[in-house]
């Protein structure tokens, strides 16, 4: 019995099984080591526009290549402003979708839909750019600018957003065509996770009288806020780098300006315009701080989007 | 060990097959300005077609080209901005002009055809400098007399990534009025006091033909091929000339190069009755002792080419290439200055 198996063929499995252990080791070790590298040679290559401007580097809108002055002000402010617009219009959209997908709508049409949401994800941000541009600017400068500057305008406070020239290009724009852009990655994955609730939750909800708006209220969307929060950060995650659409429509200015039909910057397409040409170290390297801002930016929002989840779930805990 | 004895023996054999390649066609490498990179492609395919050597140009940048020379990468470098003398100095690298092209401020207002409007450098920097705000403004209506301008604002647009033409626009403002020299100065990018920014020359002029009212620049070549609506400019001798070959080569033969210490010269507001005011050449970054003076030969000989029978495809593509008095100028340098780690000239 106990000579069943040779010792040999034991040890080549042992020695099979512990290569496979290593390998698949080295490739998950391989990936800190190449976030790690990253963040070095972004620390490296920012070290002449840290010691030159030091903090004032994140409160200075200034930006001039010239006198070698530069800030970073600005492009933060219109990555934050950019995607904050993106997700002020994504979140509700995507959540209408998914659930129009999951539960209202008729069995036939769901797989056309759902893959056309999917297809949606799958077009080159440069498309995007350049539809944004061509066919969008046009229409929202000709109709959609006058009309909301006629509109808020002259409301207090809100008024100052929408100043300015109608010239279809700007911080909303961009916003607007990044919203365009995340709507798939968010509407897909609260899709997935609503369709992951369990049947039996549901319909016995349904079976006390609930309507279709408190089922997905007080049931599916507390079953799934884990994903949907997940499905939110991916989106939130592609508006912060998004490049190449942001920099066809956002004007690509460095000023600041309160009003969002301005004109603005954000880090990623400072980045692609300015990259190429820069010549001298200190632009240089200050187009690599704005980079490691972009991955702290990152960084802190996923750090964040934890510590939410972290704090979700405690209160599970605590309810039951 | 079997294996490794195969490495070696496959690693040998490349080696081999590498250094015979190498000694049949020699492969240059470039790297830098993009201006004049559909030229030099068209130029390395014609080259190749006549002697088998290739050239490697890669379209990268100015700053990027800069950068890689400095780093010996790449066996030349282009810049659209020249390199100050000094800086050629410390790098010890030779400069040198290979083609001409130039801006050309393009507009978009109601009713105006290209030729149409008439400007002057201040005043183009006076629109740059957001000064002048309205297209019914006094000191347009009064240098085009003939024509209806209405009462719209100006939007101003430029490039929003570095780009050797805005160096040369942003020169010529500089040259023409004090004020941009001071407040804004020149370079690849600049921090512009208003307007919007496009990227690249498709950018700029789908910003202009979109928003109403609006004011760019782009580069010569593709104001031509898309038939922008484009505007006049008075130059120093006081005509109003338009842009075309015949205006930049006017600028080329006026401009004193001989007197120009390490080729540092731009085109912009040169002497000269036609002379377009707003011009520039593109350059070559090679340097002057070399280390490989076989390769540094090919370099020499492949522009040497270029200047003698590229000139046809160089009008091909709208550039303007350079007056045969510049290119024997450009020549001679090459004998005097570049020469390998003896100190025997490589030319």
């Amino acid at each position: 019995m106990s000579k069943t198996i040779p010792d040999a063929s034991l040890k080549k499995h042992h020695r099979l099984d512990q290569l496979f252990r290593h390998a698949t080791r080295f490739f998950a070790f391989l990936v800190l080591a190449l976030l790690g590298g990253i963040l070095v040679s972004l620390l490296a290559g920012s070290v002449p526009s840290v010691r030159t401007f030091g903090f004032g580097f994140f409160a200075s809108a200034e930006w001039n290549p010239v006198t070698e002055q530069f800030g970073a002000l600005v492009p933060i402010v219109g990555t934050l402003t950019t995607s904050a617009i993106a997700l002020l219009i994504g979140i509700p959209v995507s959540f209408g979708i998914a659930l129009f997908l999951t539960e209202l709508s008729p069995i036939w049409l769901r797989r056309p839909l759902g893959t056309a949401i999917e297809l949606l994800a799958a077009i080159p941000s440069i498309i995007y750019g350049m539809w944004g541009l061509f066919v969008f600017a046009p229409v929202f400068s000709t109709y959609v600018q006058p009309a909301l500057k006629g509109a808020l305008g002259s409301i207090p406070l809100v008024g100052i957003l929408f100043q300015g020239p109608p010239l279809g290009i700007g911080v909303l724009t961009a916003g607007i065509i990044l919203s365009i852009m995340v709507i798939p990655f968010i509407a897909s994955v609260m899709r997935d996770v609503f369709a992951v609730v369990p049947a039996v939750l549901k319909e016995s909800a349904y079976a006390l009288g609930s309507t279709t708006w408190e089922v997905v209220w007080n049931v599916v969307l507390p079953y799934t806020k884990i994903g949907v929060v997940g499905g939110v950060m991916l989106g939130l995650g592609r508006a912060l780098g998004e490049t190449m659409a942001v920099t066809f429509v956002i004007g690509n200015a460095h000023r600041l300006s309160a009003s969002l039909m301005e004109p603005g910057n954000s880090i990623a397409s400072a980045l692609a315009n300015e990259f190429t040409e820069a010549v001298g170290d200190l632009y240089l390297s200050a187009l690599i701080e704005l980079g490691l801002i972009l991955f702290l930016i990152t960084f802190v929002v996923l750090a964040l989007s934890k510590l939410l989840l972290m704090r979700l779930a405690r209160g599970e805990g605590q309810k039951t | 060990m079997q294996v490794t004895r195969f490495l070696k023996v496959a690693a040998a054999g490349t080696a081999l097959g590498l250094a015979s390649q190498a000694g049949l066609a020699a492969e240059i490498t470039g790297a830098g300005a993009t201006f004049p990179y559909p030229i030099y492609a068209k130029w390395a395919e014609a080259y190749k077609a006549k002697t088998g050597n290739s050239l490697n140009y890669q379209s990268i940048g100015s700053g990027g080209g800069i950068r890689q020379i400095q780093n010996k990468t790449v066996d030349f470098g282009a810049s659209d901005m020249p390199l100050k003398p000094e800086e050629l100095d410390k790098g010890g690298l030779l400069q040198f002009p290979t083609v001409i092209g130039g801006d050309v401020p393009v507009v978009n207002v109601p009713g105006i055809k290209p030729g149409d409007l008439k400007l002057t450098g201040p005043v183009l920097a006076e629109i740059y400098l957001g000064k002048i705000k309205k297209w019914n403004a006094p000191v347009l209506t009064s240098l085009n007399p003939g024509l209806k301008l209405p009462d719209q604002e100006i939007t101003v647009v430029h490039r929003s990534d570095g780009s050797g033409t805005t160096f040369i626009w942003v020169n010529y403002l500089s040259k023409v009025s004090p004020e941009w020299k001071e407040k804004v100065g020149e370079g690849t990018s600049v921090n512009w006091p208003a307007g919007v920014g496009g990227k690249g020359n498709e950018g700029v002029a789908s910003y202009v033909q979109r928003i109403a009212g609006s004011i760019g620049y782009v580069e010569y070549a593709y104001a031509l091929q898309n038939k922008l609506v484009y505007a006049l400019v008075k130059n120093r001798d006081g005509n109003f000339v338009a842009p075309n070959m015949d205006s930049f080569k006017a600028a080329a033969a006026g401009a004193q190069w001989d007197k120009a210490p390490g080729m540092y010269l731009i085109l912009t507001d040169q002497p000269g009755k036609n002379s377009w005011p707003i011009s520039g050449a593109t350059f070559i970054l090679v340097y002057k002792s070399q280390e490989n003076p076989d390769r540094a030969k090919e370099v020499l000989k492949f522009f040497d080419w270029a200047y003698v029978d590229g000139d046809k495809l160089a009008t091909d593509l709208d550039y303007v290439p350079l007056p045969d008095t510049v290119v024997r100028l450009i020549q001679t340098s090459w004998k005097t200055q570049i020469k390998d780690a003896s100190g025997k000239p490589v030319w």
